[in-house]
């Protein structure tokens, strides 16, 4: 981890140096454990402030819309594939962008690691697929794999599908995963189980849209829940307008979502959010063979028409 | 004040004898944290916590409530009238509060009941309140409250102070509503001669606070030059503007007045408001005086260090919970953030 640390660096360094980007934007070492900082560098004497690893989870994509700079940015599978989709849609183009490709395996899910050791965790490191955790009076070493976010444990693009400098090798892709397991269980409900899941899982949101913020897609001047003429929703935590946000922001997302999964890793209260957004991707896959981010040449599924498209889902 | 032992066998028998008399709040265990709820008669507060997701706010001022209410229809003589809905006003108590956590209701006291001001709701909902205190034996990294004004065993705002001293609780009974509680309750072992070990823990606990705030040069820096600091952009660049950091918040205070109508029946209520949120400051002009995230986390800054400071004169506008340190899904750090206000200086950078 530490190498790509050092490689990013030096790429960050000689892109500044050169003159190539105005800004690298990438991972500052975080005030606690388990969680770094996204942040620019614009002068490539301050360089060494970026670092590397698998507390990287924040989705860099989602700092790029709108803005006009040259900039370089350090990106994950997950990342580069919403670089992809806002390139696809406008948010930012390609020749604004030197992507610095950090080929991953997987983010630490920082709630789940501290629930597996139960005790605050004051230092963690990591190397050969072990994550060490210590704190007052214990040490404790995990099988990294296990504490990854469920995102990344499922993760099929852990190899950045854009680039224009590789920090390393790619990484082996994982293949022989079930990404949908927890859409068809929920699938497989009848429509009041379905509704009673639902209703458990969205209990305890504070509205704070955390997850809607985080989202790299979420890039509208004025969200459907901000508009107050006319207003379509209301504001407190009265449990038809939060389902309402939650139900309609996950449409929104249907043939763009990357799974990234910065909307849980945001979500304080720790609502699985991704349940949503994984049943439109799930029905973008089965109907268009369709996996948003893979490609600029392709328009999503979502703003095209074909003849050919399946449509028995209408009827 | 005066110093009372409760046996941990009298601790559940107590409470029990408490719910006749108060609606009680105390932590609860939801799903991986805890939150304050309100207890169900024979509940225990579950007192095997650290600090609370949410902070206690919501007991005296709930994230969303009806004030008013009022109909639409003409045929109606009081149409279009602002009716106030009757509420609960009846003693209510919160078992296991942390200190900090009490201060922040002292804190935002301010706000809702000064001389200018005296928020009805707020008003009648803090006095109805007990506050039972629970000291931190064992304080969090991310929690500052030494430096924020308050500690893991500050005596100054709860009613009754715990002490947990293994096989019994210390308690300072400090005021007359306190009184009533463990009157109410049956706690009355008279134990002056270990007020000298509670003292001792306390000692002990702000020991363990290892993080600490420097706030000492907030007061005489310039607003303005501190507004257009360099570093705020710095700052800033993480923020996703969500509204995490002020729902968690102890001390965030601000609230939305919002009408709903279904048919001709309307209601208007109040909601935690954010400041991270660009429709905080939005104008019905569509003008927007912090159009942009930097301006918004600024404010968030500026309002607890550096605005409160200089109208209240009492300190900063922080308990130092933590709640948003640990919280922020992008690492923004509140103790950082104030280390830089603090030692700035216009014209050098500090970034």
């Amino acid at each position: 981890m530490s190498e790509y640390a050092e490689k990013i660096r030096g790429i960050a360094k000689k892109l500044l140096d050169d003159g190539t980007v105005d800004m690298v934007i990438g991972f500052r070492k975080g005030t606690i454990p388990l969680i770094n900082e996204p942040c620019f560098v614009k002068d490539g004497a301050k360089v060494d402030a970026l670092i590397w690893d698998s507390s990287c989870g924040v989705n860099l994509a989602n700092y790029l819309p709108k803005r006009k700079e040259k900039i370089g940015v350090v990106a994950k599978g997950c990342d580069s594939r919403n670089i992809v989709t806002h390139i696809v849609e406008n948010q930012i183009t390609r020749e604004q962008l030197y992507i610095i490709g950090v080929p991953c395996t997987g983010m630490i899910d920082r709630r789940k690691i501290r629930l597996a050791v139960g005790k605050e965790i004051l230092s963690v490191s990591e190397a050969d697929g072990k994550v060490t955790v210590s704190g007052d009076g214990y040490e404790e070493v995990l099988d990294k794999q296990e504490m990854l976010q469920d995102n990344c444990a499922i993760c099929a693009h852990r190899n950045p599908v854009i680039s224009d400098e590789m920090v390393a090798d790619p990484v082996p892709e994982q293949t022989e995963v079930d990404r949908y397991q927890d859409v068809k269980a929920v699938e497989a409900m009848d429509a009041e189980a379905r509704w009673n899941h639902f209703e458990q899982l969205l209990d305890g949101c504070i509205r704070c849209y955390a997850c809607r913020n985080a989202c790299p897609l979420c890039y509208c001047p004025t969200c459907f829940v901000d508009e107050s003429q006319p207003q379509w929703v209301g504001k407190s935590i009265d449990k038809t307008d939060t389902r309402t946000f939650h139900f309609l922001r996950a449409f929104h997302c249907a043939g763009r979502c990357t799974d990234c999964g910065a909307c849980e890793r945001a979500c304080p209260v720790g609502i699985p959010v991704r349940q949503f957004t994984k049943k439109l991707e799930k029905d973008c896959k089965e109907l268009y063979d369709w996996e948003a981010g893979m490609s600029l040449d392709v328009r999503p599924p979502l703003d095209t028409y074909r003849a050919e498209d399946p449509d028995e889902f209408i009827k | 004040m005066r110093v009372i032992k409760i046996d941990k066998k009298d601790w559940e028998s107590g409470v029990g004898k408490l719910f006749g008399d108060y609606s009680l709040f105390g932590p609860v265990k939801q799903g991986a944290f805890h939150n304050f709820a309100p207890l169900e008669k024979g509940q225990m507060p579950d007192l095997d916590y650290v600090n609370t997701r949410l902070s206690p706010k919501s007991v005296v001022y709930p994230q969303c409530e009806t004030m008013f209410e009022y109909t639409l229809d003409e045929t109606q003589p009081d149409h279009h009238v602002n009716k106030e809905i009757a509420k609960d006003y009846s003693p209510r108590a919160v078992l296991g509060i942390r200190p900090c956590d009490v201060k922040a209701i002292d804190l935002v006291n301010i706000n809702f009941d000064n001389p200018q001001y005296q928020d009805p709701w707020w008003v009648q909902r803090r006095d109805a309140l007990t506050t039972v205190a629970l000291g931190c034996n064992n304080p969090c990294a991310t929690c500052f409250c030494t430096t924020a004004g308050t500690g893991p065993f500050d005596d100054s705002c709860a009613d009754v102070l715990l002490a947990d001293m293994g096989d019994h609780y210390l308690a300072k009974v400090r005021t007359e509503k306190g009184e009533a509680l463990v009157g109410k309750a049956g706690w009355s072992q008279d134990a002056a001669g270990e007020a000298g070990a509670m003292d001792d823990l306390a000692k002990q606990a702000e020991s363990k606070i290892s993080s600490k705030i420097e706030t000492g040069k907030l007061a005489s820096k310039v607003t303005t030059e501190l507004y257009d600091a360099d570093f705020w952009e710095d700052v800033a660049f993480s923020c996703i503007n969500c509204g995490t950091c002020t729902y968690l918040c102890p001390t965030c205070w601000c609230f939305d007045i919002q009408d709903e109508v279904q048919g001709k029946d309307g209601c208007r209520m109040r909601n935690w408001d954010t400041c991270m949120s660009g429709l905080f400051t939005l104008h019905g002009t569509g003008h927007n005086p912090r159009p942009n995230k930097t301006a918004r986390v600024r404010q968030r800054f500026m309002h607890k260090l550096k605005y409160y400071v200089d109208k209240y004169g009492d300190g900063i506008g922080c308990v130092g919970c933590g709640r948003c340190v640990q919280q922020c899904p992008v690492n923004i750090d509140i103790r950082r953030v104030c280390e830089l206000m603090n030692r700035f200086e216009p014209g050098k950078e500090c970034a």
